[in-house]
C-alpha cells in the first residue's frame, strides 16, 4: 500500500517549482513568432433581432486580415457538449449579451481592437425574460423562438416512496424558499488558445480546455470539419473550475485558422469578456418541505428546484439532475419527491462550477435541517448524525450506498472538533459590538460521469530510451494536482525515484482518449487506468529482463530503481539498457478504465439520459464560527474547519490543498460572491465590482481527514475535487443565525442583511 | 499614435535599451517584445496581482505602469528572481510547501512575498497575508502561501522549515 505523502511533498516538487519560477508555459503564454490575433463582437444586449452585421469598415483597417459572421461558418454553427443550441456566431438573434456576432482576425492586438470597434450591428431589441419561473409564463418572450416547449428547457423528476402523503403524517413539517446566485469561476488565466491549418488540412490547436478529447468533434460538428483531423493540445491550465469545460476560444478559434492560409492565430479573452461571455454557477430557487417525526427522525423531502439555464443548454439539464440527486444531502429519507426546472433566460448562460448542482441543493437541504432542528428543539450536528447515511442504505434517489460512507465519521469528527464542541464559551467571549455564532453542515458530492456514459480514460506508458518513465495525461491538471498524483501511482507502482518520471500534458495525438477534467473523476479513472499500465510495464520489463540476464522465470525478478534485479544471482538489468535495447513500439504500455455504475438503478429520473444516478460519493462536513460586527453589518469568517472523507487518502498534501481551495470558494459564496444582473446585463462585470475572497479575508481552512477506502478506487482513493465546496454557505448561514437570529435562505449575506436584522427588523 | 522613444533600464540584472512607443505597457513590453512571460495577465486592469514585478525593489502592477515609467529603474520579473535550477527561496518554499496549485497566481504572489521579505526578515502571518492581499488566488485559499512565505523567512534566518 502506497503511504500517505508528509507535507514537503516530493511528488508535488516539480512541476510546482516551474510554475514558480515562471518557466512554465500556459496556453496564454503560447505565442508563435508573427501569430495573428482574434477577437470576438459581443452583442451587449441581452435579446435582440439581429438586422445586419456590417464589417466594411473593421476590414479596412491596416492590418486587419478577416472579418466574420455567421454567414462565414460552415457547418451547423451550433455548439454545445450534449445539447448543441449555442451558435458559434450568432446569426439571427442574439439571446445574451455575450453572444458573439462577428470575429476579427488581425496581425496585432492594436489593429483587432480598433476592427472590434468598427463592426457594426443593427439590432431590434426583443422583449426578455429573466426570471426562470417567469419565463415559464405562457405569454413570456420566448428565447428561442419556435421551439416546442417554450422556455422550459427540462423538466426531471426524481422520487422515491410516496413523500406527499408521508408529509401529511410527519409530526413537524418545515417549509422554505431558498435562493443561490449565479457565480463567477474567476480562474486567474483567462479562456485562451491558439490555432493553425496545417500543411495537410488539419486544425491544430493549443487551448486552456478540461477536455480537448471532446473539443474536436465539438469543433468538428459546429464548423463541418473531420474530427481526426483535429489535434487539441492542453498545457496546465490556470485553473478552471467547471468555467473551461466546454467550448470557449476553440470554436472561434478554429473558425479564424481556417480563414488565416495556415498562420497561427491567438486568441486571449479578456477579464471582461470572461464575465460577459463565459459560463457561470447556476442561479437557483428551490422551494422545500421537509417531514420528520416527533424524534427528528427524517420522514418525508418534497422539493422543487428552478435553474436559470441562461439562453443555451449548455449542462444544464445534467446539473439540474445532480441538484436533484442531491437534493436529500446525506441523509436517510423514506419518502421523497424532487422536481426540477431548467429554464432558458436571457441572462448569461449557466454552466458546470466545482460542485455542479450540488452547491445549490445542498443549501437549500442544510438550511431546511437547520429550520427542523430549531423546530424540534434539537441540536443541529444531533439531527444531522441521526439520519446521516450509512453504507448499504437508500439514498434519496433510491440508490442503495454500495460505495463505503463516510457521512457519520465526517459529522463526528467536527462534532469533537474543538469550533463546535467549545462553541458556548467561545460565544460568550465576544467583544464589544460583536456577536458571534457557529454553524455545522453536512454534504455528499457524486464522483464520476453517472449512469448512462462511459466514464473512460486510457493511460499511456513509455519506457524511454534512457530508462526513465513517461506518462502520457490523457486529462488536464487545472491546478488541482493531477500530475503529481498520477507521477506518485506509477512511481510506487514501478518502484522507481519521482524524478524518473516526466508528464505529457494532454494532446489528442500523443495521448490516448479520456473524458473531461471534471465531475471529481481524473485520479480515479486515469489513476486506475494507469494503474493497470504499470502493471503491464512491470511485467513487461521483468520479461524483457529476462532475456539478458538469462532467467527462465521472470516471475522471480523484481523491479528495483532503475533496475530488474534477478535476486537468486545478484545479477541486474540498467532500466537504461532496456530502454535502449527495446524497440519503440515494445516500450509501451497502454491500459484503460471504465468507471463502474449503479447496478440496479431505480425507476426514477427517466428523463436523465445521462449522468443519472452515481455510484460513488465523497462525503463532508463542515463547521464554521462568524463574527458579526453590530455597528457595520460586516461579518467576519474566523474559522472554516472542514472534514472530508474521499477513500484513502494518498497525499495528505493534495487532499488538504483541495479541501482549502474548495473552502475558499465556498466562503465567497457565503458571504461575498454574486454575479449580479439587471434585465440581462451584468452589473458585477469586472473584478473590482465581483468580490472573490482575498489572503485578509480567509481564516486557517483547516482540514480534518476521515479516511476512508474505496475497493474500486486506485489504492482505495475517490475523488474529492468538488465536496469541499458544500460546507461553508449552510455552516455560515446558520453561524449567523446563531450570531443574530437572522433567517438566511439565500446568499450572499449582505452586511445590509445583517443590520437589519441586529435592529429586529428581520421579516 | 506617439512618437517612438528609447527607454533604458535594468532588467534581471541585464541592461535593456529598447525603441518603443513610451504609452504601452509594461506588461506587454515583457511579455511579448522581450518573451519574458512569467508575469501574467489575470485581469488588466490592475485587480488580481498576477502580472507584479518589482521595480527598484518595490512590487509594481505591470498591467498599469507604461514603459516610459521604466526609465532608469530596476526591474525584476519572476524570471529574475530564480530559475528552476537555482530557484529563489521563495520560489522552492511555494514549490515545497504546496502553495501552488494551477500556478498562474504564482510568480506575481512570489514578487509580494519577495518585497515583504526584503522589508521584513521576521513576518508573522498577519504580516504576508497584508503583503499578499493585493494579489488573488482562485485555488489555494491562501493557507500553503502563508506557509511558504513564513517558512522562507524562517530559512533565511537560518531556522528549519
Amino acid at each position: 500500500m502506497i503511504s500517505t505523502t508528509p507535507p514537503g511533498d516530493p511528488f508535488q516538487h516539480r512541476d510546482a517549482l516551474s510554475k514558480a519560477v515562471g518557466a512554465e508555459r500556459f496556453s496564454t503564454d503560447f505565442s508563435p513568432p508573427g501569430c495573428l490575433w482574434a477577437g470576438a463582437r459581443r452583442a451587449g444586449v441581452p435579446h435582440a433581432r439581429i438586422k445586419a452585421v456590417h464589417t466594411e469598415e473593421a476590414r479596412a483597417v491596416d492590418g486587419v486580415t478577416a472579418v466574420l459572421t455567421g454567414a462565414d461558418v460552415p457547418g451547423s454553427n451550433l455548439q454545445g457538449i450534449v445539447h448543441k443550441d449555442q451558435p458559434v456566431l450568432a446569426t439571427d438573434t442574439v439571446r445574451h449579451a455575450g453572444d458573439a456576432v462577428a470575429l476579427a482576425v488581425a496581425e496585432s492586438r492594436e489593429a483587432l481592437a480598433e476592427a472590434l470597434a468598427l463592426i457594426r450591428v443593427d439590432l431590434e431589441p426583443l422583449p426578455g425574460v429573466f426570471d426562470p419561473e417567469l419565463a415559464l409564463a405562457p405569454d413570456a418572450p420566448l428565447v428561442h423562438a419556435g421551439r416546442e416547449g417554450g422556455n422550459l428547457l427540462a423538466r426531471g423528476l426524481v422520487h422515491k416512496g410516496d413523500a406527499r402523503k408521508a408529509m401529511n403524517s410527519c409530526d413537524v413539517v418545515v417549509e422554505g424558499e431558498f435562493e443561490t446566485p449565479m457565480q463567477e469561476h474567476v480562474f486567474l488565466e483567462p479562456p485562451s488558445g491558439a490555432a493553425r491549418m496545417t500543411a495537410k488540412g488539419g486544425l491544430e490547436m493549443v487551448a486552456s480546455t478540461q477536455a480537448p478529447f471532446r473539443d474536436r468533434f465539438e469543433i468538428a460538428h459546429a464548423l463541418d470539419l473531420n474530427p481526426m483531423s483535429i489535434r487539441v493540445r492542453a498545457p496546465y491550465l490556470g485553473g478552471a473550475f467547471g468555467g473551461k469545460d466546454g467550448a470557449t476560444v476553440q470554436c472561434l478559434l478554429a473558425l479564424a485558422a481556417l480563414k488565416s492560409d495556415g498562420q497561427w492565430v491567438k486568441m486571449c479573452w479578456s477579464r471582461e469578456e470572461t464575465f460577459l461571455a463565459g459560463y457561470k454557477r447556476h442561479a437557483a430557487r428551490m422551494r422545500v418541505r421537509l417531514g420528520a417525526s416527533r424524534r427528528g427522525e427524517l420522514q418525508a423531502l418534497d422539493c422543487s428546484m428552478y435553474f436559470d439555464s441562461g439562453p443555451y443548454a449548455h449542462l444544464a439539464v445534467e446539473i439540474m439532475a445532480l441538484g436533484l440527486e442531491h437534493a436529500g444531502g446525506p441523509y436517510r429519507i423514506p419518502h421523497t419527491r424532487m422536481e426540477g426546472f431548467c429554464v432558458y433566460t436571457n441572462n448569461p448562460v449557466g454552466g458546470a462550477f466545482r460542485g455542479f448542482g450540488v452547491v445549490q441543493a445542498s443549501f437549500a437541504i442544510e438550511r431546511s435541517m437547520d429550520a427542523l432542528a430549531a423546530r424540534l428543539g434539537l441540536d443541529p450536528a444531533e439531527l444531522r448524525l441521526k439520519n446521516a447515511l450509512r453504507t448499504g442504505e437508500l439514498n434519496c434517489a433510491g440508490v442503495a450506498m454500495q460505495s463505503p460512507s463516510g457521512a457519520v465519521e465526517c459529522l463526528e469528527a467536527m462534532m469533537a472538533h474543538p469550533v463546535w464542541a467549545d462553541r458556548s464559551n467561545w460565544k460568550a467571549k465576544a467583544p464589544p459590538f460583536k456577536r458571534r455564532g457557529v454553524g455545522i453542515a453536512a454534504s455528499l458530492n457524486a464522483m464520476g460521469y453517472g449512469r448512462g456514459l462511459p466514464d473512460a480514460a486510457a493511460a499511456k506508458l513509455e519506457l524511454t530510451r534512457e530508462g526513465n518513465f513517461k506518462i502520457f495525461n490523457s486529462v488536464p491538471d487545472m491546478g488541482q494536482g493531477n500530475a503529481p498524483a498520477f507521477v506518485q501511482l506509477a512511481a510506487t507502482a514501478l518502484n522507481q525515484e519521482a524524478s524518473r518520471f516526466e508528464v505529457v500534458q494532454p494532446d489528442t495525438r500523443l495521448c490516448l482518449p479520456a473524458g473531461s477534467s471534471s465531475a471529481s473523476r481524473t485520479t480515479y479513472t486515469f489513476g486506475n487506468a494507469l494503474l493497470k499500465a504499470c502493471e503491464a510495464m512491470r511485467e513487461k520489463l521483468k520479461a524483457r529482463a529476462a532475456l539478458a540476464l538469462l532467467a527462465d522465470e521472470p516471475s522471480r525478478l523484481r523491479l528495483a530503481p532503475g533496475m530488474v534485479v534477478d535476486d537468486a544471482t545478484g545479477r541486474s538489468v540498467p532500466l537504461a539498457m532496456l530502454g535502449a535495447m527495446l524497440q519503440r513500439d515494445d516500450r509501451i504500455c497502454v491500459d484503460q478504465c471504465v468507471m463502474p455504475v449503479v447496478e440496479n438503478p431505480p425507476d426514477t429520473g427517466k428523463e436523465f439520459r445521462l449522468g443519472f444516478p452515481h455510484r460513488f460519493f465523497a462525503h463532508g462536513a463542515c463547521v464554521c464560527a462568524v463574527e458579526a460586527d453590530e455597528l457595520t453589518g460586516q461579518v467576519a469568517l474566523l474559522e472554516c474547519v472542514t472534514a472530508v472523507e474521499c477513500g484513502k487518502v494518498l497525499s495528505a498534501q493534495g487532499v488538504e490543498r483541495q479541501v482549502q481551495g474548495a473552502a475558499a470558494q465556498g466562503a465567497g459564496f457565503a458571504l461575498m460572491e454574486n454575479l449580479s444582473t439587471e434585465a440581462g446585463h451584468i452589473l458585477t462585470g469586472d473584478l473590482s465590482t465581483y468580490l472573490i475572497p482575498t489572503a485578509l479575508d480567509l481564516p486557517g481552512l483547516e482540514w480534518v481527514s476521515v479516511d476512508g477506502d474505496e475497493p474500486t478506487g486506485p489504492h482505495g482513493l475517490k475523488g474529492m475535487g468538488e465536496v469541499g465546496i458544500h460546507g461553508p454557505a449552510p455552516a455560515v448561514a446558520q453561524a449567523l443565525e446563531d450570531a443574530v437570529g437572522l433567517a438566511i435562505r439565500r446568499v450572499p449575506v449582505e452586511p445590509e442583511d445583517v443590520l437589519r436584522a441586529m435592529r429586529g427588523e428581520n421579516a | 499614435m506617439s512618437t517612438d522613444i528609447t527607454v533604458t533600464f535594468t532588467l534581471n540584472e541585464a541592461r535593456v535599451s529598447i525603441e518603443t512607443s513610451p504609452g504601452r505597457r509594461v506588461l506587454d513590453l515583457l511579455r511579448g517584445d522581450l518573451g519574458l512571460t512569467a508575469a501574467k495577465e489575470g485581469c488588466g486592469s490592475g485587480e488580481c496581482g498576477a502580472c507584479s514585478i518589482l521595480v527598484d525593489g518595490v512590487a509594481k502592477l505591470s498591467c498599469l505602469m507604461l514603459v516610459a515609467q521604466l526609465e532608469g529603474r530596476e526591474v525584476v520579473t519572476a524570471e529574475g528572481l530564480g530559475t528552476v535550477e537555482h530557484p529563489h527561496p521563495i520560489q522552492q518554499a511555494f514549490a515545497q510547501h504546496g502553495a501552488v496549485q494551477c500556478g498562474y497566481c504564482t510568480p506575481g504572489m512570489t514578487i509580494a512575498s519577495a518585497e515583504l521579505l526584503a522589508r521584513t526578515s521576521s513576518p508573522d502571518r498577519a504580516q504576508v497575508r497584508e503583503a499578499i492581499s493585493g494579489n488573488l488566488c482562485r485555488c489555494t485559499g491562501y493557507v500553503k502561501i502563508v506557509d511558504a512565505v513564513m517558512a522562507a523567512a524562517g530559512a533565511a534566518r537560518g531556522e528549519d522549515s
